[in-house]
């Protein structure tokens, strides 16, 4: 169309002073936003082309750039922001369902941010978890209700199968596709380092990568990509995929272009097609069909892994993982309305879903209600963001959390919200060999480890100011939050009091 | 060969940025501020990125254990000084003999004197390779291999 509508949302702002025309800018932009002109003997940037993802801010050796906002506004009002009017364009010009990648970032209730811990003060004391022993452990999966005895009195140790994880964090499901073979390496290493899980997605395991699944839950989603015995062997865990929390009610999008020689063998789907997961599973309408599924996936793997199933927090939450929980199910995994995503339909992220923080609170205390609690893990993912949001999930209920954009973070995503476009300058949500080598996963690896280390830190710093020295004992323990800010039905629904009381 | 910590360069993860031209440039120059030193600078660096169909890699200089730059100079300015390959500036003609022997292309005429190479910046005010700091994907690495 002749006429483009959109004014570009971020400026590259280059200090000419400070430019000394080394152009890797221009060699790192794979968006083609800088470009030397020879005449000029001077570099030049056009904003249009600019995600915003910092490639070329972080690589400039001269700190000669930066991107601010554009100043560009439309005349001001309260119903059509700007935002709205722009979306509007686009699709006026494309006629096309707006697409986003990574979590819903509007303006929605961070309830983490409305609850404080507690720490001890004169009448109980703190501990300090440099001098006395701190334990993060945490173990996954049913626990045994009463202790049963043989007949000459001696315990039977026969446990269901679980997870055992040394601090409760796990890498959550990001499908090889979505991400790089880099960022797939990069987890796996990681998770085996700090002794934790990550998750395939439903993308398949690469061949290279079964030699981390000690580490590693493999997913079923309603696609089946890459399903088949030894891959389910080589895992610790089976994820069935009933919903992410980024786009709830749908499946996975990956794009033809991302469908390369290696991720059509790993998915076991031809080169350069589409791979769109099926909205439902084909074979599941009920909780007895889910049951047929666990059930058919114990079998398959000898009853010796657990099998989590992973739903998208929505209004009816409570009562779902209720019936997951008389499935067979051994952890029930729960995605927020924040959690991320390499492609979902903008619509669908933003309006889609509920806060993880009401979801875990209202599933735990169900859970209690009808006494089948420990029937199940719960592990919640979707808005984790630190080791804070980490020690509030344990302590509204939940045994373990999901992170996934923290831990793109850690490997270079400046979270610009393009994945779905393939061209990621950081290596991670692309499978162009020349932009997914720029994740070095010998470097991305450690960042991991560190940003897991530096959190069971401050997780046990938090525990040992509330005089607590286990996850266990935090966990469920609503006591030990308060809210503030929050109403009366917020505060019922979380099960926590508010600040004062 | 004696074991010692040298620069090699992984082509597996060398994204072809060329920032490592410009720390070395930079380094040499005993720059302080990289966007004084280098602005308008035509730089001359003595690691070089070959790039060709998607392909690159940093060559500078591999420190041989029988180096045919030292073997070919006429005038004996080229020495090995702890396992570093070194030039005495002021014994060479700029005969440009090494430049010819040298299988790698490792060195080049200077700037500032005949020849230059790559002396792991023993002779500047780092002390340590800053190609090797400088590389964002840590392609370029110093340490020992055998």
């Amino acid at each position: 169309m002749a006429i483009n509508y959109i004014y570009p949302d971020y400026e590259i702002a280059r200090n000419q002073d400070r430019c000394i025309n080394c152009r890797v800018c221009e060699r790192q932009c794979s968006n083609g936003a800088h470009e030397y002109i020879e005449d000029l003997n001077k570099m030049v940037s056009y904003d249009e082309k600019c995600v915003n993802c910092h490639r070329c801010v972080a690589l400039c050796p001269t700190r000669a750039l930066k991107i601010v906002k554009s100043g560009h506004t439309f005349k001001e009002n309260a119903n059509w922001p700007g935002k709205i009017i722009n979306e509007i364009y686009k699709q006026a010009e494309s006629g096309g369902v707006l697409l986003s990648s990574m979590g819903n970032p509007e303006s929605f209730p961070v309830y983490f941010d409305k609850m404080l811990i507690n720490a001890s003060q004169v009448t109980n004391p703190s501990i300090d978890p440099l001098r006395e022993p701190m334990e993060t452990k945490v173990f996954l999966g049913p626990k045994p209700q009463k202790i049963e005895r043989d007949e000459k009195g001696r315990i039977k140790k026969v446990l269901p199968p679980f997870l055992t994880l040394s601090m409760p964090v796990m890498f959550s499901a990001m499908s090889y596709g979505s991400i790089s073979y880099n960022a797939h390496e990069s987890l796996a290493r990681a998770a085996e380092e700090v002794g934790i899980y990550y998750n395939t997605g439903e993308g398949g395991l690469h061949e290279d990568f079964y030699k981390y699944g000690k580490n590693t839950i493999v997913q079923v989603a309603s696609g089946r990509f890459g399903v088949h015995p030894d891959y389910l062997a080589a895992a610790a865990a089976i994820e069935i995929k009933m919903g992410q929390g980024a786009k709830p009610g749908i499946g996975g999008h990956l794009p033809g272009t991302k469908v390369g020689p290696d991720v059509s063998r790993t998915r076991m789907i031809p080169e350069g097609s589409d791979a769109i997961s099926p909205a439902p599973h084909h074979d599941i309408y009920s909780i007895e069909d889910l049951r047929q599924l666990v059930y058919s996936l114990k079998e398959a793997t000898n009853y010796q892994k657990p099998v989590i199933v992973k739903i998208a927090a929505v209004h009816n939450v409570a009562a779902i993982a209720s019936g997951i929980a008389r499935s067979g199910a051994d952890i029930i995994a729960i995605d927020g309305f924040r959690g991320g995503t390499g492609a979902a339909p903008t619509r669908i992220r933003d309006n889609v879903g509920i806060p993880i923080e009401l979801a875990l609170a209202c599933v735990d205390k169900r859970l209690r209600d009808e006494g089948i609690r420990d029937n199940v893990s719960i592990v919640v993912g979707g808005g984790i963001r630190s080791s804070a949001d980490v020690v509030k999930a344990i302590a509204l209920g939940a045994d373990c959390v999901y992170v996934a954009t923290a831990a793109l973070m850690a490997l270079g995503c400046h979270l610009c919200r393009s994945c779905h476009t393939g061209k990621c300058n950081w290596g991670i949500a692309t499978q162009v060999p020349e932009l997914a080598k720029r994740l070095n996963p010998n470097i991305g690896y450690k960042r991991l480890v560190n940003l897991m280390n530096a959190w069971k830190h401050e997780i046990e710093e938090m525990m040992g100011g509330m005089g607590i020295n286990s996850i266990e004992t935090l966990k469920g323990n609503r006591l030990m939050l308060r809210g503030v800010g929050l109403n009366e039905k917020e505060l019922e629904i979380l099960g926590i009091k508010h600040a004062g009381e | 060969m004696n074991k010692l910590r040298r620069v090699y360069v992984n082509e597996e993860w060398c994204l072809g940025c060329h920032l490592c031209e410009y720390y070395c440039a930079f380094a040499n120059l005993n720059g302080r501020d990289l966007a004084r030193t280098l602005k308008n600078v035509r730089i001359n660096p003595r690691i070089k990125i070959e790039e060709r169909n998607g392909i690159s890699f940093a060559v500078s200089c591999r420190h041989c254990d029988e180096p045919l730059c030292r073997k070919g100079c006429i005038t004996g300015a080229i020495s090995i000084s702890d396992g570093v390959i070194t030039i005495d500036r002021d014994r060479c003609i700029g005969c440009y003999t090494c430049i010819l022997s040298c299988p790698y292309g490792a060195v080049s005429p200077s700037d500032e004197g005949p020849v230059q190479k790559c002396e792991l910046c023993t002779k500047n005010i780092y002390g340590t390779p800053q190609c090797v700091t400088g590389c964002p994907n840590a392609a370029i690495v110093y340490e020992e291999r055998w």
